[in-house]
């Protein structure tokens, strides 16, 4: 391996000595993993007091590149085990960072659940449409028609619209972009990292390789331009008007933001109202 | 403190004597789903949780209950979680995880009839090569079997220690019977009993997760301390960076392997009745050992030379308890509420000795009749 150069900002939230990474060329997951530490990094989060929990897949990998406390559990139980976290350290920031696949198939209970009982954790979901790591599978956000290597005559299955799954859940901040929406995605990262309870941010991101090239989306520009060409900012929209369809507008934008009583500060009154005191 | 821990003395089912043992042991982090014959471990903890200063969290399913325990451990704090056959399945998957993390925790199994739904009310003990092959790959694991309330109780601070110890996760292989019999149990104090936790890092600097000390356990940090380290459930180096070679996988699950091997007799457990002079012995565990030591009893009123073998770890299996025993004994019986599991890590280690099964599906423990048939038959 050859002896890189990294400035300091690079050297302060990544773990340089795993690199080179295992993303392909045209991959959407390092801009978004690169917003979302500048996120940290301006929110002024202290960084030793975040949690990076991931489950299994290409976005799962991330968790192993942050230089944070982070832990690569098993495919779909991220969420989970940031509930246990943030429950026995109340003062620790937990994010989720995991693929659709991960998130919305295997673990689709678990998000549903913790959005319903608002954990406080911030999920950041890359959804790049398929199963990436194991070759370009069909996933529970694969456009319907589209091709993969287990729906090779088209996706015949409706997809998850996931703004509206995480609204209807009970999360308190539900937010789309694209990873050509850097700036935006960003600000929506800080403005999540400063809030409590469950928080949801989907970022669109392209997977050439896999899932593109089979889509007429060869290269990573060309689903970024799909995005530009596609997308529409429109913040408080109904989440329900949120579905993903070739050839049709994608909403964008900030969903949900509403303030709920957090289950953490719900555990922390029942102790003081059962025990008359603090927890721990 | 509750009014049943103030007293010396309490009369409290299995399942009860052990969540106040867990808690004397120092759990504050419980996350369960309901499941029979189970549930009134989560409905005490609800109760206990709130005044104690834990927390107690009824989670989606029993794949979710085992991650949120898993996660508590990892931000310090001792965690557990109790479920029966069903739940038990869903959670071998995160109990490889906490073997290839090394995470302390615990895990109670109040077995009853399987397969599948089984016999949601009645007891069996079939559940015991499940505990200990249940996840993929190749690991160990520390499971004990209590058979009364009172050791129950006492499992559960025993089950805290090893796990703290030796960073794997500790399987409470209760059964129906011992979880939902009243008895007296007898609340120790401080002084008579030892609470252990987790070694931890000296400090932040040059700390690798997975470098481990001479006992083959390296200390373990928590999350949100300055540490920044890297956990992950694939092969791993001492920096906890995934490493995918032959070599690295030797090195690593041999060691997962050896830190429990090379403690078995340390970890080891038994408790032996008549057996310096018996010509058969016979093996238990849990709710079975009662009636096997009044079988036992009985045949010695009858001059039969029996003796009583009580598995109290019964993983790692004790194996040269049996081989000892084999060396004068004539044959074993092995008494267990299944159709032969522990009978063959017995039979493996009787030096060929004869050794016969007592079987039992389950739905009801064995009576000291049925295993004092099987003594008859070896002499």
């Amino acid at each position: 391996m050859q002896e890189q150069e990294y400035d300091a900002f690079t050297k302060k939230y990544f773990r340089t000595d795993r690199f080179p990474h295992i993303w392909c060329p045209g991959c959407g997951l390092g801009t978004a993993i690169q917003a979302f530490v500048k996120a940290v990094e301006k929110s002024g989060t202290d960084q030793d007091r975040i949690a990076v929990v991931s489950g299994i897949g290409c976005t799962g990998r991330a968790a192993g590149y942050l230089n944070f406390d982070s832990f690569h559990v098993l495919h779909g139980r991220a969420i989970p085990f940031a509930v246990g976290l943030k429950l026995a350290n109340p003062k620790l920031n937990v994010v989720v960072l995991s693929g659709d696949g991960d998130l919305f198939a295997i673990g689709g209970n678990h998000f549903i659940h913790a959005a319903r009982r608002n954990n406080d954790i911030l999920t950041i979901c890359v959804n790049n449409f398929n199963y990436g790591m194991t070759g370009g599978q069909l996933g529970p956000t694969s456009p319907l028609d589209s091709i993969t290597t287990t729906s090779p005559y088209g996706n015949i299955e409706p997809s998850f619209n996931l703004p509206w799954l995480a609204a209807s859940s009970g999360a308190t901040f539900v937010a789309r972009w694209t990873i050509l929406n850097v700036r935006q995605l960003i600000n929506t990262t800080i403005e999540a990292l400063g809030k409590r309870g469950f928080r949801f941010i989907e970022v669109l991101s392209p997977c050439p390789v896999n899932f593109g090239r089979r889509n007429n989306l060869s290269e990573g520009i060309d689903e970024l331009r799909m995005y530009q060409k596609h997308c529409e900012v429109a913040d408080f929209s109904d989440p329900r008007l949120a579905d993903i369809k070739w050839e049709d507008k994608i909403i964008i934008g900030k969903f949900v933001d509403e303030e709920k009583p957090v289950y953490e500060e719900k555990i922390e009154l029942l102790t003081q109202k059962i025990r008359g005191g603090k927890r721990g | 403190m509750s009014p049943q821990t103030t007293r010396s003395v309490s009369f409290l089912s299995g399942n009860i004597a052990l969540v106040e043992g867990a808690i004397k042991a120092g759990c504050l982090f419980y996350a369960g789903y309901p499941i029979t014959p189970s549930t009134e471990i989560a409905e005490s903890f609800a109760r206990r949780m709130p005044q104690i200063g834990g927390v107690y969290i009824q989670m989606e399913d029993e794949i979710g209950s085992i991650g949120a325990v898993l996660g508590a451990s990892w931000a310090g704090v001792k965690s557990m979680t109790a479920t029966s056959g069903p739940g038990f399945s869903l959670m071998m998957e995160h109990i490889g995880l906490a073997v290839m993390l090394e995470t302390p925790c615990v895990i109670v199994d109040v077995q009853r009839g399987g397969p599948s739904t089984g016999l949601p009310t009645l007891p069996a003990q079939s559940d015991v090569m499940q505990a200990r092959w249940g996840s993929h790959g190749t690991y160990e694991i520390i499971a004990l079997s209590p058979n009364s309330p009172n050791e129950a109780y006492m499992h559960a601070i025993k089950a805290f220690n090893l796990s703290e110890q030796y960073r794997v996760p500790v399987i409470i292989l209760m059964d129906e019977c011992v979880g939902h019999m009243y008895e007296k149990v007898k609340i120790p104090t401080e002084d008579q009993i030892t609470i252990l936790s987790r070694k931890t890092p000296r400090n932040t600097e040059h700390y690798l997760p997975y470098e481990p000390d001479d006992d083959l356990i390296p200390p373990m940090a928590i999350a949100g301390e300055g540490f920044r380290f890297h956990v992950t459930g694939l092969t791993h180096d001492e920096r906890g960076y995934p490493i995918a070679t032959r070599e690295a996988q030797n090195k690593y699950v041999l060691r997962l392997s050896d830190k429990i091997r090379k403690n078995e007799e340390k970890i080891r457990e038994v408790e032996q009745f008549f057996t310096d002079d018996a010509e058969v012995v016979v093996v238990s565990f849990g709710i079975t050992s009662r009636p096997a030591l009044r079988a036992v009893r009985t045949a010695r009123q009858e001059g039969l030379k029996a003796g009583l073998i009580r598995l109290v770890t019964i993983w790692p299996f004790p194996e040269k308890t049996i081989r000892d025993v084999a060396q004068k004994a004539k044959g074993f019986v092995v008494a267990e509420m299944n159709y032969g599991q522990i009978f063959y890590e017995v039979e493996r280690c009787a030096s060929g000795k004869p050794t016969i099964l007592s079987p039992n599906l389950g739905g009801e423990a064995h009576t000291s009749d049925e295993i004092l048939t099987r003594i008859r038959q070896v002499t």
